[in-house]
């Protein structure tokens, strides 16, 4: 529309049509803005509040400061749960691969028999109500006189995570051409040497985002980490139990750190990808 | 076949099934245990032994039935909204992105990795009365002065829809991204216009998304309590408040494990009718 | 792949099976999938140094020889030996065998050099780097050695391949359609280099296709293979000119077939009648069994000439043109006969102009001795349905 020819021998669309032209083309984009703002508003406010020179609740807008993102650990407790969820998400990390990783070989790899309850058995505990899940491991742990905790909420959380560290590599090691273990065997690498060579170095991508994504699970998990974690506070217990009282802008703070910081790691494995294929 | 090479994926399952069976398996056959006992006559809080009271089923139904259709309305509810929010966006991403597909899709996943617990609280205080959403509309007298937007059944849903978005957006977007784009275009090209080849060719070939989507949304959104208890009041209880408090505040497992069951059950019910429903209807 | 090893194969296997050299022999090889019969009893013995291609149609059979000799699958009964040792159950990885696979199954994880080092690298061969230049100056891509795989066109791709393959000097090379993926014009390139590289390499190549041009063009003795069976072997222009089977007959070109019957012979020659007129072929063209036949003659073979003109050799009266397609080098004419068969003849345009119309009487002739005989109760539809284009799938 820069320029205005006027020419009777090119024919003109009608302004309706070029609206509605103009319209359906950006319908869309139109929609992605509202959609995206609409995700990002509760992140947007939790990071301008960790700003609020609020004192103990932060409800209301005090002031401008860099005093919480200077001392993140100046509300009482927030970083001993931080510590907690860390510790807890890392072992539940380093377990539910391992354990997921084995079994989505198994069953991406080897027809046998058994395979289809295999699949039923990794799909049950995703058609679980997490409420469920953590309410029948807590009255197994009564059972036996085990004491909720450090131990039980890590073995509640590799348990809940296996299934999607499965469903996670069994995509990866799908989408593996068959064809390219084969040539490795053409060219003299035994199951073991291919294994390591080509195997899973092709799958690791896979691995590693099964692990993230069983990280993140398990950090942000707050019904399962209720019911089996007694007294020890957790990331999301702290925030759920002063919400009541209004939380602290640290836990602020290290929500909104937490959120750039796995931003970073995503955008970072992404560029690593984008090198490696170029 | 050598011996060795068969045992292979049975080595691999074992430790990762052994795992799951004393920490899946064995508590919900527990849970099941539990769920028919009563209270020991004269025992303390807590002590309960095993009187196969099936009657805890009907009992712990009968008490709970509004807590129950609540769960399932608003996980339906919940269910649709976040399809209508996510399907568009999802589209948008798989065919509308160009260059900016892999930052779209990390952007959808982002506010994610802020707690979920911390956003829904944001949802609270953006919503509540110190808010700027509440106040604004009512100045504008779009809303009444005594309406409120937090503690009612619309922000529990609301609550939510956001909560889910990415299970029912990530598994959307793999299946459309799947979708062969000339697809589409021979739609037009064989005389269907917009709605209709969208309707006829792209709907039913993202439908395993749609469906992986749905479950992933209903199946937490029908057991979840955290949204009900920060965004509702006692009017929006579901069935996940209920179970939480008869565990650990009246101490009643018996009734908070038949409630656990009927969940578990009545949820692997609808699912099974539903898979069934939509495999069907994707051969047609 | 790793599923299906049979028990102990490992400790039969003599340490030497990787520097086996030879002919490559499968005797009486049966490969089945439950009830599925992929390749039936087939023997055959492919010499070395020789460019040899298995050619059929999808689900032939060709892909699983190959895959057994390579060692990807086993064979359900009987044995393949290279020279005098016997490979039928040793690994991918003993065998002095490579493979250029079909999409090149190239490593995208690896450089270009090192996908070509790869074999070596597992052989523990010393002058890697050396060896690795050599072969990458012979395919003519030396400044690829550092890229990645997804950044070259499929016909680097397919070069590079071939250099992964034939670096470790294989005793055999095997190629799964290894031009499927290339366009037309790149794939004859390919052809006529592929040549080029076996002559200069002097290894044995198993070629396996479905497209008939590419095993002509290529190979020194081609196999047709049919339902896991061959069901002939021999030189190019043998399988061309002297078909035994109405399969072999339609799929290698097009072929007119006449239902005939032997009346007799004279001399060196069969008299045969097709519908009541006499024409003679030589005896050992046929391979009736009995006195039904069919006649078969290459549409190109055949003269077109207008009733009255004198002809030589064979001939069949009656004929009437129906159909004329003006192609450039040739002229394709579909004549009509009597006996409500439409024969299909190629003229060459020697004189420019197409000489005929439809609708003109026509005699057609043809030298005796471009005259196949096929058995009398063969389908002569036989590997016509069949479409070239098909990609196989295992």
């Amino acid at each position: 529309m820069t320029q205005k020819i006027k020419d009777a021998s090119i024919p003109t669309i009608p302004f309706k049509a070029r609206f509605s032209r103009w319209f359906g083309r950006n319908l869309l984009r139109i929609y992605m803005i509202f959609g995206f703002t609409y995700l990002f508003i509760p992140v947007a406010y939790t990071f301008a509040f960790s700003f609020n020179d609020s004192g103990k609740s932060n409800l209301i807008w005090k002031g401008f400061t860099l005093g919480n993102w200077q001392n993140p650990c100046g509300a009482p407790e927030v970083c001993n749960a931080l510590g907690n969820s860390i510790k807890i998400g890392l072992l539940a990390t380093t377990f539910s691969t391992i354990l997921g990783t084995m079994i989505a070989f198994a069953i991406g790899r080897y027809h046998f028999k058994g395979r289809a309850s295999s699949n039923l058995l990794i799909f049950l505990p995703m058609a679980t109500p997490e409420i469920v899940l953590g309410a029948s491991l807590l009255s197994l742990f009564l059972v036996f006189k085990i004491n909720p905790g450090f131990w039980p909420t890590v073995i509640a959380h590799v348990m809940f995570c296996i299934s999607f560290v499965v469903v996670t590599v069994k995509a990866r090691i799908a989408s593996l051409d068959p064809r390219l273990e084969q040539a490795a065997m053409d060219l003299y690498a035994n199951e073991l040497e291919t294994f390591k060579r080509v195997t899973l170095p092709l799958v690791a991508p896979g691995i590693a985002g099964a692990a993230l994504l069983a990280f993140s699970l398990s950090f942000d998990d707050f019904i399962i980490t209720n019911f089996n974690s007694g007294t020890l506070i957790t990331f999301p217990k702290f925030v759920y139990v002063a919400a009541a009282r209004g939380i602290p802008a640290q836990a602020n703070v290290i929500g909104s750190a937490m959120f750039f910081l796995a931003l970073a790691i995503v955008i970072a494995g992404q560029l690593v990808n984008r090198k490696k294929t170029r | 076949m050598s011996l060795p090479k068969v045992r292979v994926p049975y080595l691999l399952l074992f430790p990762g099934f052994a795992f799951l069976f004393t920490f899946f398996i064995l508590p919900i056959i527990n849970l099941a245990q539990t769920s028919t006992q009563t209270p020991i006559a004269g025992g303390d809080t807590g002590q309960y032994e095993q009187t196969l009271a099936f009657s805890n089923y009907v009992q712990a139904f009968l008490d709970n039935k509004e807590q129950f259709g609540r769960s399932f309305l608003y996980a339906t509810l919940a269910t649709l909204f976040a399809l209508a929010i996510a399907y568009p966006l999802a589209y948008a991403i798989a065919f509308k992105s160009g260059k900016f597909k892999n930052i779209l899709l990390v952007l959808v996943v982002a506010p994610f990795f802020t707690s979920f617990l911390l956003r829904t609280i944001a949802w609270k205080q953006i919503l509540g009365e110190e808010g700027f959403v509440v106040p604004g509309l009512r100045s504008l007298h779009i809303i009444g002065q005594q309406t409120t937007l937090t503690s009612t059944s619309f922000a529990v849903v609301a609550g939510m829809t956001y909560n889910f978005l990415p299970f029912m957006t990530l598994p959307l977007y793999a299946s459309l991204e799947r979708i062969d784009p000339r697809t589409i275009e021979a739609a037009g090209d064989l005389y269907a216009n917009g709605i209709t080849a969208f309707r006829r060719v792209t709907v039913p070939l993202s439908l395993p998304g749609v469906v992986a989507g749905t479950l992933l949304t209903f199946i937490p959104a029908a057991g979840d309590y955290v949204n009900a208890a920060i965004l509702g009041s006692p009017n929006t209880k579901m069935i996940g408040n209920v179970i939480e408090s008869r565990y650990f505040k009246i101490v009643d497992y018996p009734t908070a494990a038949a409630l656990s069951f009927t969940l578990m059950a009545a949820i692997l019910i609808l699912v099974t009718l539903y898979i069934r429903k939509a495999g069907t209807e994707e051969l047609v | 792949m790793v599923r299906s090893v049979p028990a102990g194969t490992r400790q039969l296997v003599s340490k030497d099976s990787i520097s086996a050299r030879g002919d490559l022999k499968l005797t009486r090889i049966t490969k089945s999938y439950g009830d599925f019969t992929a390749v039936d009893d087939l023997t055959l013995t492919i010499p070395k140094g020789s460019f040899f291609a298995l050619l059929g149609p999808s689900g032939c059979g060709k892909t699983t020889t190959l895959r057994m000799v390579a060692g990807l699958e086993e064979p359900t009964v009987g044995s393949i030996h290279l020279g005098d040792t016997d490979i039928t159950t040793t690994r991918p990885y003993q065998r002095p065998i490579n493979t250029v696979f079909q999409n090149y199954a190239l490593f995208p994880h690896l450089t270009i050099f090192e996908n070509i080092a790869f074999g070596l690298r597992r052989r523990g061969i010393k002058d890697v780097k050396e060896q690795v230049d050599k072969v990458l100056n012979l395919v003519e891509l030396p400044h690829l050695a550092e890229r990645k795989p997804t950044q070259l066109s499929g016909g680097q791709q397919q070069r590079i391949a071939l250099a992964r393959a034939i670096v470790n000097r294989p005793a055999l090379l095997l190629l799964d359609e290894p031009l499927g993926a290339l366009d037309l014009k790149l794939r004859r390139q390919m052809q006529i280099e592929l040549k080029w590289i076996q002559r200069e390499v002097g290894l044995t190549f198993v070629h396996v296709t479905h497209d008939q041009e590419e095993a002509m063009t290529m190979a020194d003795t081609i196999a047709v293979m049919n339902e896991g069976k061959i069901e002939q072997m021999g030189t190019p222009a043998d399988l061309y000119d002297n078909p035994k089977t109405a399969f072999v007959a339609n799929f290698l070109g097009q072929s007119n077939l006449i239902k005939g019957k032997i009346e007799g012979s004279d001399g060196d020659n069969l008299v045969v009648d097709l519908f009541g007129q006499k024409i003679s072929m030589p005896k050992s063209r046929s391979h009736a069994v009995d006195n039904s036949m069919y006649a078969g003659i290459r549409p190109e073979k055949f003269r077109i000439s207008l009733v009255g003109t004198p002809v030589r050799g064979n001939s069949l009266t009656g004929g009437r043109i129906e159909d004329v397609s003006y192609i450039g080098v040739s002229t394709q004419y579909v004549v009509a006969m009597p006996w409500g068969q439409e024969v299909m003849v190629f003229e060459q345009n020697d004189d420019g102009v197409p000489p005929f119309d439809k609708g003109d009487e026509v005699n057609i002739s043809w030298e005796p001795n471009f005259t196949f005989g096929l058995r009398g109760d063969e389908d002569i539809e036989a590997g016509t349905e069949v479409n070239p284009e098909e990609l196989e799938e295992e």
